[in-house]
């Protein structure tokens, strides 16, 4: 009874809503507005560009921040375009007197290459109540007491804002943050090794440094970085280092007004949350207005935004696809952005199928509700998802997952040509093709080497397969047979799993971070690989911070780990094996310890190199060597699928640019519609339920009245 | 009166101590704290000289329990113990280890909390007497023989079942509450129907069970059979005398709970992605930020003694036989 | 032949309990709760199902090491994963792996994959199982077949109750010398004076079920399969031992703190009882979730310090659950020490105590004979009440990831991947109806039979004046 009282409530509360639909997690009357939902599973640490380094904090700050250059939304292969810069920086190779050099002369020679940049005047910042001044001319906000502060919670609560223009200063300011010792930056050390007097920089501000107290940054110089004018900067490194344009697209190199800095400075603010890791100040098309990490994020158009078009070049399909329909448009389209803190997949799959998520991607639960393969074996959705008019995108991700091999382990590791065959046969054991089939849905391609497509220097068809791990047959790749494996096994001295010397089983340590419902399965499926050879695989689950340490001590033998490109060369691939980079010896990112002198002679040569005809060669022989001696079982590059609603417009995935959310739109008017479409509220399953338990005392009620009749009586 | 309060408040003190030193002890043999930084900088190129750096901005550099290198009374200011655990006397709880004041979080999310526990409290308290009183009233029916029966059922399901199906029923099939999420004021109505009535019928069963024993006990006094042989009506006597007196232990174990609400509860709010205290410390956990864990284990140790100290009080205002001294 | 932690543990929890049952069970002291308990009907009920979950949960206990056949050394023995007594007697369903999903009864896979059709691209379509339903012909008629195999197995499951039944009665009229007829009137008859019809009923239908299950788990995946296709009854009932290692655990490593502690503040008072207090008091105001969960941690860090010592997943996982089972019991035995401190500061000032105190008898006497004795049933019931809440609890760690390892059967695990499962569409109801299932049987004849032992042995619930 109390049951029923309380679904009468829910019923009375529902309806005294008044709105049509009353699954709608938003308020009603944002229902007509422009406004684009997305989510987000974990908070980002960081929104401090100097920071940032992970994909969740690109996809907010990618909006307000505004690096020199940007990738081209539609063109490919990737190709960077000027965006906060006039044009494409001006590259001058110099020698170690520090003469500018001809292009065409030889490599060695060049000690120093300058990026002269010059950004567009008149680019202003969002308004922010960091650049507010009263009449004198003075921060209204920069000595804030405590009290002060009263109903201020959010950066929106400040009742005065202002605003500057964009200088070339900004951008330097920000290049000395990247070695502020209060800063952290991720990148400071691998910096320090280019950028001209980083280093030296770097030694003055510790030494400079009060413990507790900030240093002001611009009372110090950097020699390398100089601004020629108002609008010009230059930045000196040292060698060749093409790549370097490429950090120029990323959020690291974006302006930062020093104003700003120091408003977040101050105590009062930092203990109310509001800091520049919170709050950014940028000059990008939206501003960040309400985060509150533990609810929702919300972007908002910025009023100050110096205005840009929608690119009218592009790829052939894309106009088939209408991606050109709003060509030369003026964007951003789309008024707010609201960010939903979403942590669980389930709930988040069910709001994209309600319409209150307007893009989604497939987790592997929701992929046979979603995707068809055709008879052909091409993707498709089911029908149930084409008649809610969502479309869906593919594309290979810039990333590699492998299995790799600690190359100082003495049983996995070495030079020996023993443990090198080990390694192939388990390369050949271990099945990813049914790995990607069980666990991912088809939703990854296997790789052949170390890049993935779209990188240069890719290879496809017959010239570009992994020979040690599968054969050309027919037009096709397959993986060679179990027997070949086996082969292998007795010849490293193996047979059937068992030492030859000692009579005793191999046995193999898995180091895996273990969480969640899913990773048993896995674990189990890798388990069964290695069984294969006759290999017993043990593994051992940890978590991630010893992990790291296991790693870093050398102390592990199989791993599976995984990496995203900063930026479309091969650079960024290749590194991940290069000798000095050892994870032991050095702290670097070679996870597998692998060190091979050739190896290491052909990256040196091809890492500052243009993409040319002989840098080609040079990866394809460096490729050669990785997968002869196997220090990586080469897993898969993942794919992505997204799904968007029939209302969601100018979508086209690019792995690089993070930026997109200025060229998208909102059909605000379809999506009101298919809301109420999709939700309308089930009633009579409540209402039989009250039925039930109404009908459930009604006799004893009777009984009882009959009992006090007859007492009565 | 006075006196005694104040002795069980002071009683606090060692308590908290108690508390404090067991998951210091218990943390820091964990986690050193340069893992604490590692896990915190990130994955990408972190460097040895970074982690210094972060230790050092966060007061992690010193010694855990003893400085050596100080003078008096520093061997023991000086240390992480002390600097970490002082200041959670005064309910400062300084910064998490990724950054954010944990205090202002802590004000913040402690509303969602309440607003999914104290609703729960109050309808899971109605629900339940009511199912009780019922059972009660029908004694010896079939009304009581099943509703016995469903209760120990209902006891014997998880939690978790509760959970998945009412978010499954009711949120996917019969589309009457948005799945999951949050806002503010009177638009978190909507969203917290479904974990209230979750959080109900999860507690039903046990609670009906309890209650229908508590009255039981109560009906078979003898100042029941007298009011009954007065002629007085079985609604009567149920209402006015059984239940008025079965209130006074229901109330007084309602009170040693009431503090522990603002904790929140774990399961419910990370299923229905509530910003609660609950989903704090889950968050904390997964993500080992130990000053959060810390601050929220030294929270809920002084609430269930405040808890204690206010039952005691109940106690004593309810029921004059018990003395205090 | 080898024997984990728990596996120790567990047995000599059994063999204590047996000692003590043949010890005390011939008391008078103790008959009379026990002739209580057995004319309670749905506690004896309940009690046979423990009974079946245990001894499968015993014989998943007894492990050893599989000695694989190798190629080339002849006498190797590989150091694999252990296996048990169970996994052994269910090679079947242990075996039987599909590629992914299938539902119960299925003959074919839950989801669509590429298939071969012979002539060239292939088409799209569920494949058929490995094992469910393959030896059919035309797996359309597996109803048929299903409902003979059940008819069978009942009919196998019938015959062998019956055979017990009938050797029962041979024995007790050899014992009582009385004719067998008469005999197997009373075990089935209703003048008997204990519900041992209800026994011997619950006992026949767990044995035609359990028979059924055995012939019908041979073709078919009775619960289906799950992501990686293992058979989800296997999993079920591999998860059996995992709850009852935690329920029952737990009470041990509670037991001798509640029992010493509670004694001894209580009996001694003064400064003792002060201290102990206190520490109750202390690990009694930490949240309980919280402190588990910087155990487990602390566990794992050990783990992979002495990586040496936990080389198999088996190990690992077993060290794992002994210490969840420590850190519940850490978390819940202040309950019962203040249970037990109340009783001991009460049972002190009786009179025969205070009278065997002024003849001379010193402390520890007291304690072992008068005291300890009288706070059995106390234990006892607080034991049997608090199994089902642990077992519950450990449901709800492993949703947080801090309960048992990942690698463990246990229905929480089960839960925690069937959470994804039920936003699949179709959706994916097996794994969680098995766990929910199994769980609920366990839970729920547990709280049952915690009520019978409560009624039997407090003298404040006693049922016939409810």
């Amino acid at each position: 009874m109390a049951l029923s009282c309380l679904l009468v409530m829910l019923i009375g509360v529902l309806s005294g809503c008044g709105d049509s639909v009353w699954n709608n997690p938003y308020p009603t009357s944002d229902s007509s507005s422009n406004i684009l939902y997305s989510s987000f599973s974990e908070r980002p640490k960081h929104l401090d560009p100097a920071v940032a380094y992970s994909s969740n904090e690109y996809a907010l700050i990618a909006q307000v921040y505004e690096p020199v250059l940007q990738y081209h939304y539609l063109l490919r292969p990737y190709r960077l375009v000027p965006l906060s810069a006039e044009q494409h920086p001006e590259v001058i190779y110099r020698d170690s007197e520090g003469r500018a050099m001809e292009k065409e002369s030889d490599e060695g020679l060049v000690a120093f290459t300058d990026y002269v940049i010059a950004i567009a005047p008149g680019i202003r910042y969002q308004p922010h109540p960091a650049f507010a001044k009263d009449e004198q001319g003075n921060f209204l906000y920069h000595a804030l007491v405590p009290d002060a502060l009263d109903g201020i919670h959010s950066i929106g609560d400040f009742p005065q804002t202002g605003s500057r223009e964009l200088v070339a200063e900004d951008y330097i300011y920000q290049i000395k943050r990247l070695v502020d010792p209060d800063v952290h930056s991720p990148i400071a050390e691998f910096m320090k090794a280019y950028i001209v007097g980083l280093s030296g920089l770097s030694n003055r501000l510790e030494a400079a440094r009060i413990p507790g107290k900030a240093t002001d940054l611009n009372a110090f110089g950097l020699e390398g970085v100089k601004a020629l004018d108002r609008y010009r900067y230059r930045i000196r490194i040292r060698g060749k280092y093409p790549q370097f344009r490429y950090w120029l697209a990323m959020p690291f190199f974006s302006p930062m007004p020093w104003e700003a800095v120091r408003f977040y400075r101050q105590k009062a603010l930092q203990q109310r949350n509001i800091t520049l890791d919170w709050f950014p100040v940028g000059t990008g098309p939206y501003m960040v207005v309400e985060n509150n990490p533990n609810r929702r994020m919300v972007l908002q158009k910025n009023p100050n935004f110096h205005g840009e078009y929608y690119p009218s070049q592009g790829e052939i399909s894309d106009r088939e696809n209408g991606l050109l329909d709003d060509a030369g448009s003026r964007i951003p389209f789309i008024d707010r952005v609201v960010y939903s803190l979403e942590k669980e997949n389930i709930p988040f799959w069910n709001k994209f199928m309600q319409g209150y998520y307007d893009a989604s991607g497939i987790s592997s639960d929701s992929f046979d509700q979603a995707v068809r393969f055709t008879i052909e074996g091409d993707v498709g959705l089911t029908a149930d998802l084409r008649d809610k008019g969502i479309s869906l995108k593919t594309s290979v991700l810039t990333s590699v997952f492998y299995m790799g091999f600690n190359m100082l382990d003495p049983v996995l590791g070495g030079g020996t040509e023993n443990a090198r065959k080990l390694r192939q046969a388990i390369s050949i054991a271990v099945d990813y093709e049914e790995y990607i089939s069980i666990f991912m849905n088809g939703r990854g391609i296997v790789a052949q080497g170390i890049l993935p497509p779209g990188i240069y220097g890719r290879r496809e068809g017959e010239q570009g397969i992994n020979p040690f791990v599968y054969d050309w047959i027919e037009g096709a790749v397959r993986r060679k047979g179990l027997q070949e494996a086996k082969i292998l096994m007795s010849e490293a001295g193996y047979p059937g799993g068992v030492e030859r010397s000692t009579g005793k089983a191999l046995i193999l340590y898995f180091d895996t971070v273990a969480t969640g419902p899913d990773d048993r399965a896995r674990l189990n499926w890798f388990r069964k690989q290695f069984l294969k050879l006759g290999i017993h695989l043990v593994i051992r689950g940890t978590d991630y911070n010893r992990f790291q340490r296991k790693m870093r001590d050398g102390n592990n033998q199989v791993f599976l780990w995984g990496w995203n490109a900063d930026y479309p060369d091969p650079e960024n691939f290749f590194f991940l094996l290069y000798g000095p980079n050892g994870k032991v010896s050095a702290g670097g990112e070679n996870a597998a310890n692998y060190s091979n002198p050739e190896f290491d002679r052909l990256f040196e040569r091809m890492r500052n190199m243009e993409s040319t005809q002989e840098r080609f060669s040079i990866i394809q022989q460096m490729q050669e060597i990785i997968r002869r001696d196997s220090p990586w079982l080469f897993g898969f590059h993942p794919k992505s699928f997204n799904l968007y609603h029939g209302w969601y417009r100018n979508m086209k995935p690019n792995l690089m640019a993070n930026n997109q959310l200025k060229y998208l739109r909102i059909d605000v008017d379809r999506r009101a519609r298919m809301r109420r479409l999709w939700n309308r509220a089930r009633i009579w399953p409540l209402a039989s339920i009250l039925i039930i338990l109404f009908a459930f005392f009604c006799p004893a009620w009777l009984l009882y009245r009959r009992q006090q009749r007859a007492g009565a009586l | 009166m006075t006196a005694y309060i104040i002795r069980r408040i002071l009683y606090a003190f060692p308590l908290l101590a108690g508390v404090n030193i067991l998951t210091f002890l218990l943390f820091f043999v964990v986690n050193t704290p340069d893992d604490m930084a590692r896990m915190q900088l990130g994955q990408k190129h972190v460097t040895e000289q970074a982690i210094q750096k972060w230790k050092e901005q966060r007061g992690y550099q010193m010694p855990l329990w003893w400085n050596g290198q100080s003078e008096g009374t520093g061997h023991l200011t000086e240390t992480i113990f002390y600097t970490k655990s002082a200041g959670l006397f005064l309910f400062r709880f300084g910064r998490s280890d990724s950054g954010r004041d944990i205090g202002s979080d802590i004000m913040q999310r402690m509303w969602p909390s309440l607003a999914i526990a104290v609703p729960s409290l109050v309808c899971g308290l109605l629900a339940n007497i009511t199912l009780a009183v019922l059972m009660v009233f029908f004694r010896s029916t079939y009304v009581e023989f099943w509703g016995v029966i469903v209760c120990v059922a209902m006891m014997s399901v998880s939690a978790l079942f509760y959970i998945i199906l009412g978010q499954y029923l009711v949120g996917k099939f019969l589309l009457l509450v948005p799945i999951s999420g949050y806002d503010t004021g009177l638009n978190a109505v909507k969203f917290l129907v479904l974990p209230v009535l979750i959080g109900v019928v999860s507690g039903l069963g046990a609670g009906a069970r309890w209650y229908r024993s508590l009255l039981l006990e109560e009906v078979e006094k003898d100042y029941v059979r007298t009011a009954r042989a007065k002629g007085l009506s079985e609604t009567r006597v149920l209402f006015s005398h059984v239940l008025r007196n079965a209130l006074i232990p229901i109330l007084t174990g309602i009170v040693a709970v009431l503090p522990i609400l603002f904790m929140g509860s774990l399961i419910t709010e990370s299923f229905f992605s509530i910003p609660g205290l609950g989903s704090y410390t889950i968050d904390a956990i997964n993500r080992q930020d130990f000053a959060i864990v810390r601050s929220m284990v030294f929270l809920g140790s002084a609430l269930y003694i405040l808890g204690l100290v206010m039952t005691d009080i109940a106690y004593t205002l309810v029921d004059p036989r018990i003395r205090l001294l | 032949m080898v024997f984990f932690w728990t596996d120790t543990l567990i047995f000599l929890v059994l063999g204590s309990l047996l000692l003590a049952f043949l010890r005390f069970g011939r008391k008078e002291q103790w008959l009379r709760p026990w002739r209580k308990l057995t004319s309670d009907k749905p506690a004896m009920i309940s009690l046979v199902i423990l009974v079946v979950f245990l001894l499968i949960g015993l014989l998943d206990s007894i492990r050893f090491y599989p000695a694989h056949a190798t190629a080339s050394a002849g006498s190797v023995i590989v150091q694999g994963e252990p296996i048990s007594l169970f996994d052994v007697w269910a090679t079947t369903i242990r075996t039987h792996d599909e590629k992914t999903y299938s539902a119960p009864f299925a003959s074919h896979l839950y989801t669509r994959e590429l298939l071969p059709d012979g002539v060239g691209s292939g088409f799209w379509g569920y494949a058929r199982l490995v094992h469910g339903g393959a030896h059919l012909e035309e797996p359309d008629s597996r109803v048929h077949d299903i409902l003979q195999t059940v008819v069978q197995g009942t009919a196998k499951g019938l015959l062998v109750a019956g055979l017990l039944v009938l050797s029962a009665a041979i024995f007790r009229s050899r014992k009582k010398s009385t004719s067998m007829s008469k005999e197997i009137c009373q075990l089935s008859g209703d003048d008997f004076e204990k519900p041992w019809r209800s026994v011997l009923v619950t006992g026949t239908l767990i044995l035609c079920m359990g028979w059924t299950l055995v012939d019908l788990s041979v073709h078919y995946h009775v619960l289906g399969t799950d992501k990686v296709g293992q058979d989800v009854l296997y999993q079920s009932l591999k998860s059996i031992r995992t709850g009852l290692v935690i329920g029952c655990l737990t009470t041990l490593v509670t037991l001798p703190f509640a029992l010493v502690l509670g004694i001894v503040s209580g009996y001694y008072r003064g400064w003792v009882d002060d201290l102990i207090q206190y520490i109750y008091t202390t690990l009694n105001s930490i949240p309980g979730v919280l402190l588990i969960a910087a155990s487990i941690l602390v566990v794992q860090v050990y783990m992979s310090n002495h990586a040496e010592a936990f080389d198999t997943i088996a190990v690992r996982a077993d060290t794992r659950l002994l210490f969840l089972c420590l850190v519940l019991g850490m978390t819940s035995w202040t309950g019962l020490c203040r249970l037990l401190r109340a009783e001991t500061l009460k049972l002190r000032e009786m009179e025969y105590v205070q009278a065997a105190r002024a003849l001379g008898v010193g402390d520890p006497g007291i304690l072992a004979r008068h005291i300890l004795p009288n706070l059995f049933h106390i234990v006892l019931i607080s034991v049997t009440l608090d199994f089902s809440g642990l077992v519950l609890a450990e449901a709800v760690l492993s949703y947080i990831n801090i309960g048992v390892d990942p690698t463990t059967f246990s229905w929480g695990n089960m839960i925690n991947s069937a959470r994804l499962e039920m936003a699949r569409e179709p959706v994916v109801w097996w794994p969680l109806f098995a766990a929910f299932l199994f769980m609920f049987i366990l839970v729920l004849s547990a709280n049952l039979f915690a009520d019978g032992v409560r009624d039997a042995l407090d003298p404040r619930y006693q049922r016939g004046e409810r």
